[in-house]
C-alpha cells in the first residue's frame, strides 16, 4: 500500500512524495486525535455519572439512612434499614445455593468431561446464561416458582438472583481449574488418592483464589440486579424477615423511589444507589486484588 | 473416569471394605458434578419452556399477527408487540452507532497510543465501570441526562425538523424521555463491555507483525487500519454482537428514560418503548389472563433474538481465538 510510495520517495519526485508523506501525517493524526476524543467522550459520561451519584449519594447520607425502615411514599423521614436487610438476605441465600452447584458443575466439564462434544454444548450454554437478559431470569422464576404458590416472595428473588450467579461461578471455576498444573493431577494420582479426594483436598487448593474472586464477582453482580426482583420479591415498605413473604431490597427501592415526585423520596433513591455502587465497587477491587490483578473478565 | 473406577473395583475384589467405600465417594462426587452441569443446561432449557407455557393463551389466541400488531389495549384485550420489537431493535441499533466507534477509539487509544503508566489505570477503571448495575445509569439519565438533552439538544436538532423526508426524524416532543435518550444510555452502558473486549482481541495481535509495519514506515493509524483491525476482525464482531447482546435485552437504564409508549413514531424525540421495559412497567400489576400471556410472550421473543444474538457472539469470539 501506501508504504511503498514512501520508500521509493525521495528520489522519483520529490514533491509528489512529500504530498503524499504529508497526507499519511494529516490521516495519522486525524485518526489518533478522534481515538482521544473518543476516549474523553466515554470517561466524560462515565465520570458524571459517578460524580453526581457521589454528591446526591452523600447528601443523603445520614446514620437514620442506615437505621429506620422505608417512608411511604411522598412521606417523611424514614432510612433504607428494611432494604439492605432483604437485599443482603436474599444474595447470602442466592450465593449460598448457587456457589457449591457452580463449583461442581465447572469441575465436571473442566476435569470430567474435558474436550466432549457434551461438555463444550454445556459451556456454550452457560455462557450464553452467563448475558442471559436478566428480566428472563425474572419471568422464568415468576412461572415456576411465584405462580405456584400464589404470591411474591422473597424465597423466589433469591432464586432468581442464584440462578443469575451461577453461570458466573461456573465460568469463573472452569477458567480457574483449567489454569492448574496437571502434574498436580498426576502426583495425587500416583500417591493413590481418590480423585475426588484429588479434587477437594489438591485441585480446589491450589485454585482456591480464583475460585473465591468468582463468588465475590458473581455477588458484585447479583447486588444490582434489579429486573429480577420487580416480580419476584417484589418490595415491603415494612421490616420483614420472613423469606415467605415479600420484602424490601435496594434496587427496587431506586426504581419506585426515584420517579416519585417529592424530595424525600428521591434522596432515599440515591442513598440506596450510593450504597450499592460502594458495595459493587469495593467487592470488584477485592476480587482484583485476590486474583493477583488478574486477567480473567467474565 | 472410567479408568479410575475400573481401577478402584481391581482392588475392591481384594475384599477390602475401604476400598469400596472409596469407589462409593468417588461415584457421589462424581453424580455431584454431572447432576450440577446438568442443572445449569436444564435451567436454559426450563426458561424457554416456561415461557413458551406461559405465553401459549396468548401463542394460541392472535398466532404470529402478535409481532406485527402494533395496537396495545387493556381495555380492548388486543395486545400487540410491533412498538416494543419496534423500541428494542432501533434503539439497540442507534446504541451500536454510536457506541462502537467510540468504543473502538477506546480500545486505540489504550492499545497504541497511551503512555504505559495510564494503560492499567484507565483499563481498570473502564472495567469497574462494566460492573456498576443498569438501574444507576438509568437513575442518572432520568434526573440528569434527560432533561440536558430536552433543553439543549433537540431544540437544536430540532431545526431538522422542516427539512423533508429526514425531517420527521428529528421532530422534539419537548420531552427528554424518548427513543433516543434511551439509544444514549444504552451506548454509554455498553462502551466498557465492548472497549474491554476490543482490547483484549486487539492485544491477541502478534507484536512481531506489529513491528513489522512500523519497521516498514508504517504510521500507527495505517498499523491499526490495516493490520490490527484485519488480523482480529472475526473477534471484533464477536465483540460487537455480545455488546449488542446486552443491548437488546438492557431492562432498567432503558425503563427510566423512554417515555412508555405503544405508539410507534417517526420521531426519534418521541417516547416509545422496548420489550423489556414493557415486561418491567406492566407485568406486576398485569391481570392474570391474556394479559399476562402476551407479556411473556414478549418474554419469549426478547429471549429468542437475544439468545441467537449471543450464541452468534460466542461463536464468533471462539472462532478468533483459535486464528
Amino acid at each position: 500500500m501506501t508504504v511503498t510510495n514512501t520508500a521509493g520517495s525521495a528520489d522519483l519526485n520529490g514533491g509528489a512524495a512529500s504530498r503524499i508523506e504529508a497526507r499519511r501525517k494529516v490521516g495519522n493524526l486525524i485518526a489518533l486525535g478522534l481515538s482521544i476524543v473518543a476516549t474523553l467522550f466515554g470517561l466524560f459520561f462515565l465520570v458524571s455519572i459517578l460524580i453526581t451519584l457521589l454528591i446526591q449519594g452523600f447528601s443523603a447520607i445520614s446514620p437514620s439512612l442506615f437505621l429506620e425502615n422505608l417512608p411511604p411514599l411522598g412521606g417523611e423521614g424514614g432510612g433504607l434499614a428494611n432494604a439492605i436487610f432483604g437485599s443482603v438476605a436474599m444474595t447470602v441465600v442466592a450465593i449460598i445455593v448457587a456457589t457449591p452447584i457452580g463449583i461442581l458443575a465447572g469441575t465436571y466439564l473442566t476435569e470430567y468431561a474435558r474436550g466432549g462434544k457434551l461438555a463444550e454444548v454445556a459451556k456454550f450454554i452457560n455462557d450464553v446464561l452467563l448475558s442471559a437478559p436478566s428480566i428472563i431470569i425474572g419471568l422464568f422464576v415468576y412461572t415456576i416458582l411465584v405462580l405456584p404458590i400464589g404470591h411474591f416472595s422473597a424465597w423466589s428473588g433469591a432464586a432468581a438472583l442464584g440462578i443469575i450467579a451461577l453461570p458466573v461461578i461456573n465460568r469463573t471455576t472452569q477458567d480457574m481449574l483449567g489454569l492448574v498444573p496437571n502434574a498436580l493431577r498426576e502426583a495425587a494420582a500416583a500417591l493413590g488418592t481418590p480423585r475426588w479426594k484429588t479434587m477437594t483436598h489438591v485441585i480446589y487448593r491450589a485454585a482456591r483464589s480464583g475460585i473465591v474472586t468468582g463468588v465475590l464477582l458473581a455477588v458484585a453482580r447479583i447486588s444490582g440486579e434489579t429486573a429480577p426482583l420487580l416480580f419476584t420479591a417484589l418490595n415491603n415498605q415494612f421490616w420483614s424477615t420472613d423469606m415467605g413473604q415479600p420484602m424490601g431490597n435496594l434496587p427496587n427501592v431506586i426504581f419506585q423511589y426515584a420517579t416519585a415526585a417529592d424530595a424525600n423520596s428521591q434522596r432515599i433513591a440515591w442513598g440506596a444507589a450510593l450504597l450499592i455502587t460502594v458495595t459493587i465497587l469495593v467487592i470488584n477491587i477485592v476480587a482484583r486484588a485476590l486474583s493477583g490483578g488478574g486477567k480473567q473478565q467474565v | 473416569m472410567a479408568v479410575t473406577t475400573s481401577t478402584y473395583a481391581a482392588q475392591d475384589s481384594a475384599g477390602s471394605a475401604k476400598a469400596r467405600s472409596v469407589v462409593l465417594q468417588d461415584r457421589i462426587f462424581f453424580y455431584m458434578t454431572v447432576a450440577s452441569a446438568v442443572l445449569v443446561v436444564l435451567v436454559l432449557v426450563g426458561v424457554m419452556v416456561s415461557l413458551v407455557i406461559g405465553a401459549w393463551p396468548a401463542l394460541s389466541h392472535s398466532g404470529l399477527s402478535f409481532l406485527w400488531t402494533e395496537r396495545w389495549s387493556k381495555k380492548a384485550q388486543i395486545f400487540g408487540a410491533l412498538a416494543p420489537i419496534y423500541g428494542t431493535i432501533v434503539t439497540s441499533i442507534i446504541a451500536m452507532i454510536i457506541g462502537i466507534p467510540v468504543s473502538f477509539g477506546i480500545a486505540i487509544f489504550l492499545t497504541e497510543l497511551c503512555p504505559q503508566a495510564l494503560r492499567r489505570p484507565i483499563g481498570v477503571a473502564v472495567e469497574l465501570l462494566a460492573g456498576i448495575p443498569s438501574i444507576i445509569y438509568g437513575l442518572w439519565g432520568f434526573f440528569y441526562l434527560a432533561p440536558w438533552l430536552a433543553q439543549h439538544f433537540q431544540p437544536v436538532f430540532g431545526v431538522l425538523a422542516n427539512v423533508p423526508v429526514v425531517g420527521a426524524l428529528f421532530v422534539d416532543s419537548g420531552s427528554g424521555l424518548n427513543l433516543f435518550t434511551a439509544s444514549l444510555i444504552l451506548a454509554i452502558m455498553v462502551l466498557p463491555f465492548i472497549t474491554s473486549i476490543t482490547r483484549d482481541v486487539f492485544q491477541t495481535v502478534p507484536t512481531l507483525l506489529r513491528e513489522s509495519a512500523y519497521g516498514m514506515g508504517m504510521t500507527t493509524w495505517e498499523v491499526v487500519r490495516s493490520i490490527v483491525i484485519p488480523y482480529s476482525r472475526v473477534g471484533l464482531v464477536g465483540g460487537v454482537m455480545l455488546g449488542l447482546g446486552r443491548a437488546l435485552g438492557e431492562t432498567m437504564a432503558v425503563t427510566f428514560v423512554i417515555g412508555n409508549s405503544h405508539n410507534i413514531s417517526a420521531s426519534l424525540f418521541d417516547p416509545a418503548t422496548t420489550i423489556s421495559a414493557t415486561i418491567a412497567n406492566e407485568f406486576a400489576e398485569a391481570d392474570p389472563g391474556l394479559f399476562t400471556a402476551s407479556l411473556l410472550e414478549l418474554g419469549l421473543v426478547l429471549s429468542i433474538i437475544t439468545f441467537i444474538v449471543l450464541a452468534l457472539a460466542k461463536w464468533l469470539l471462539v472462532r478468533g481465538e483459535i486464528k
